[in-house]
C-alpha cells in the first residue's frame, strides 16, 4: 500500500473513519482543527453526520445522544475545550456509553498557549468530571499509531461499554509522517443496551440517577469491576530492557525525543532502557514492577510539571528510585537535553 | 543516512510548502520522513520555520536542534539558525534578502547563496523563491532525486492551485541548475 503524508490530526480522523465512525460533533479550537476539517469533508460522503456545535458543551452532549443509540461517534478538542466537556464525561462514564473523545492537548492552565504539552495527563487518566470513574486512555507516538489506536479506541469502547480517549498533543497533531491507511479488522460487540426504538421489544433506559437504598453503591462496584477487567488491555513498548540499569520513560509524542536520547546513550555504551506506556489508563504497571524488581532505576520525562511520574512511583512502589525530568510547556526539549540527564542519572547511581 | 534540515523565512515565503514538498519527495523516494512545522500566531511577514528529517532508518525525534542543513530565506532566520548548523553543514541562503558577507563569521560551514527571488521573478512568479532555494538544496545535498520533487508537487499542491504546477517546476529547475553550475565553477577554481 502506498503511504500518504498526513498530520497526526488527520491520521486520527482517518482512523475514526476506518473504524466506522458515523457521527462527529465538535467546536473549533487550535491545534486540532484538522480533525473536524477532514470529518466535515468525509462524513457526509459516507452517509454520516458532521455537526459543528455552538459550544463544546453542546458538542459533547450531542455525542452522548448519538452514542446512546449505539452508533460509533466522536468529538475532539484541545485542553480548554476538553475542560468544558468534563461534566458530560462523568455522565458518559455513568451511562457506560462507548463514545470516543480526542484531546490534542496544548499548554495550560487556563487558556495557556498553543504549544505542545502533556499537562492533561491527570485530567485524562483520573476522569475530568465528578464521581469515581475512568476513561480508557490511549496515547499514540507516531502518525501510524494515531490512525491505528483511534480505530482501536472505538473497538475497546464497545468491548467494555466505556468511553475512550485519545490523548495526544500539538506536536503529534501538527507533524507529518507517512501513513499506510491499511484496513483494520475490528471486533463488533452486541449492543443490547442501545436506545434504538422499542418496536417489538421491551423498552430500555439509560440513567445515572440512583436513589434507591444500596443502588448507587452497587452501581459503583459494577463500574470498578469493569475498570479492573480493563487492566488486561494495558500496553507498553519496552526496548533494551536486558542489560539496563536505568529505564527512561515517556509517553506520546515526547517519547520520540526521549527515544532518540536513549539511542544516543546506547551508542555510547550506556545501559539504558526505554519504556513507553501506550495505554495511560489502565496504566501498564507490569514492566515497571519487573524492572524495579531487578534494581533498575527510572527517569520519567514529561512535557509538564510531573504527572505520569506518580503512576510510575505507584507501580514501582518504593522498590527502586524514580527521578523526574519535567519540561513545563514552552519550547520543545532537544534529545541532547535528555541525553545529558541520562548521563547524570547513571553517574549518580555508581 | 540521516539528513536533518530546518527551512526558515518570513511567513508567506512558502517555507512550510517547501518543507512539506521535500518530505513528500523523500517519502516517494522510499525514505523515512518527518515534517514538523513550527506553527502558531504566524502570518505573512512573521517568522516561520519547519524541520524535515529524511533517513534510511526509522526516525525517532522529529525535533532537531543541530541540523545538518539549512534553507534560509531571510536575514532573521539566517542569524537565528546558522549558529546551530552542524560543523561542515550546508546552508542554502536566499541572496536576494541576505548579504553574502554574513557568512564570513562561519568559516566551518558550507554556504550556497542563491538569488532565489530574482530567479523566480525571471520566470514570472516572484512568489516562488522557495522553489528556487529548494532546487538548490536538492542539487547540492542530493538527498532526494529531483524527479521525486517534481512528481511530489502534484500531491502537495491543492486542486485550486493546480495552475501553479508548471511554474513551481520551472522555478525549481532554475534553482537546481543554478546550484549545479555554481558547484562546478567552484570545483574548477
Amino acid at each position: 500500500m502506498k503511504p500518504i503524508l498526513v498530520k497526526g490530526s488527520e491520521a486520527i480522523a482517518l482512523g475514526a473513519l476506518e473504524a466506522g465512525c458515523r457521527c462527529y460533533f465538535g467546536y473549533p479550537i487550535t491545534p486540532q482543527n484538522e480533525i473536524p476539517e477532514l470529518m466535515a469533508r468525509e462524513l457526509p460522503k459516507r452517509g454520516g453526520v458532521f455537526l459543528q456545535a455552538e459550544s463544546e458543551l453542546a458538542a459533547v452532549n450531542m455525542l452522548l445522544g448519538a452514542a446512546s443509540t449505539g452508533v460509533r461517534a466522536m468529538t475532539s478538542s484541545s485542553s480548554p475545550g476538553i475542560s468544558l466537556m468534563a461534566e458530560t464525561f462523568s455522565y458518559l462514564a455513568a451511562l457506560e456509553l462507548p463514545a470516543v473523545v480526542v484531546n490534542v492537548s496544548r499548554g495550560g492552565p487556563g487558556l495557556g498557549g498553543i504549544e505542545a504539552s502533556q499537562g492533561d495527563y491527570f485530567q485524562a487518566t483520573r476522569g475530568a468530571g465528578h464521581g469515581d470513574y475512568h476513561f480508557l486512555v490511549l496515547s499514540p507516538a507516531s502518525i501510524q499509531e494515531a490512525y491505528e489506536l483511534t480505530a482501536k479506541a472505538f473497538e475497546l469502547a464497545e468491548k467494555y461499554r466505556q468511553p475512550a480517549m485519545i490523548l495526544t498533543d500539538a506536536l503529534l497533531g501538527q507533524m507529518k509522517e507517512p501513513l499506510r491507511p491499511r484496513k483494520l479488522r475490528l471486533k463488533k460487540y452486541p449492543k443490547d443496551w442501545a436506545l434504538t426504538g422499542a418496536k417489538g421489544r421491551p423498552g430500555r433506559t439509560l440513567r445515572s440517577l440512583y436513589l434507591g437504598p444500596g443502588e448507587l453503591r452497587a452501581r459503583n462496584e459494577l463500574l470498578q469491576k469493569k475498570y479492573r477487567a480493563m487492566r488486561r488491555e494495558a500496553r507498553a513498548k519496552v526496548l533494551y530492557a536486558e542489560d539496563a540499569e536505568l529505564a527512561v520513560t515517556a509517553f506520546g509524542s515526547l517519547s520520540r525525543i526521549v527515544k532518540e536520547a536513549v539511542e544516543m546513550a546506547r551508542e555510547k555504551g550506556y545501559p539504558v532502557a526505554f519504556v513507553r506506556p501506550v495505554t495511560l489508563f489502565p496504566f501498564p504497571e507490569k514492566p515497571f514492577r519487573e524492572l524495579a524488581a531487578r534494581g533498575v532505576r527510572f527517569l520519567v520525562v514529561e512535557l509538564n510539571c510531573g504527572q505520569m511520574v506518580e503512576d510510575v512511583r505507584l507501580s514501582v512502589c518504593g522498590r527502586s528510585e524514580v527521578e523526574l525530568q519535567a519540561f513545563p510547556p514552552s519550547d520543545l526539549p532537544a534529545p541532547e537535553d535528555i541525553y545529558r540527564r541520562i548521563k547524570r542519572c547513571l553517574a549518580a547511581g555508581k | 543516512m540521516k539528513f536533518e534540515v530546518i527551512l526558515a523565512g518570513f511567513g508567506g515565503q512558502g517555507i512550510l510548502f517547501a518543507g512539506n514538498l521535500l518530505a513528500q519527495a523523500g517519502m516517494e523516494a522510499g525514505l523515512h520522513v518527518t515534517f514538523l512545522p513550527v506553527y502558531g500566531p504566524e502570518m505573512r511577514g512573521g517568522t516561520c520555520n519547519c524541520t524535515v528529517v529524511l533517513s534510511d532508518r526509522e526516525i525517532a525525534s522529529p525535533v532537531v536542534t543541530r541540523p545538518s542543513a539549512l534553507l534560509t530565506m531571510n536575514r532573521p532566520s539566517f542569524e537565528k539558525f546558522v549558529p546551530r548548523l552542524k560543523h561542515r553543514g550546508l546552508a542554502v541562503v536566499n541572496r536576494s534578502l541576505v548579504p553574502e558577507a554574513l557568512a564570513e563569521g562561519f568559516p566551518d560551514r558550507k554556504f550556497l547563496f542563491i538569488p532565489a527571488d530574482e530567479l523566480a521573478e525571471e520566470e514570472g512568479f516572484p512568489g516562488l523563491g522557495n522553489m528556487a532555494a529548494l532546487g538548490a538544496l536538492v542539487a547540492v545535498s542530493r538527498v532526494v532525486p529531483p524527479e521525486k520533487v517534481l512528481s511530489g508537487l502534484k500531491a502537495i499542491l491543492p486542486p485550486e492551485r493546480a495552475h501553479l504546477l508548471e511554474p513551481n517546476r520551472r522555478v525549481f529547475r532554475r534553482g537546481y541548475e543554478f546550484a549545479l553550475k555554481k558547484a562546478s565553477t567552484a570545483s574548477r577554481r
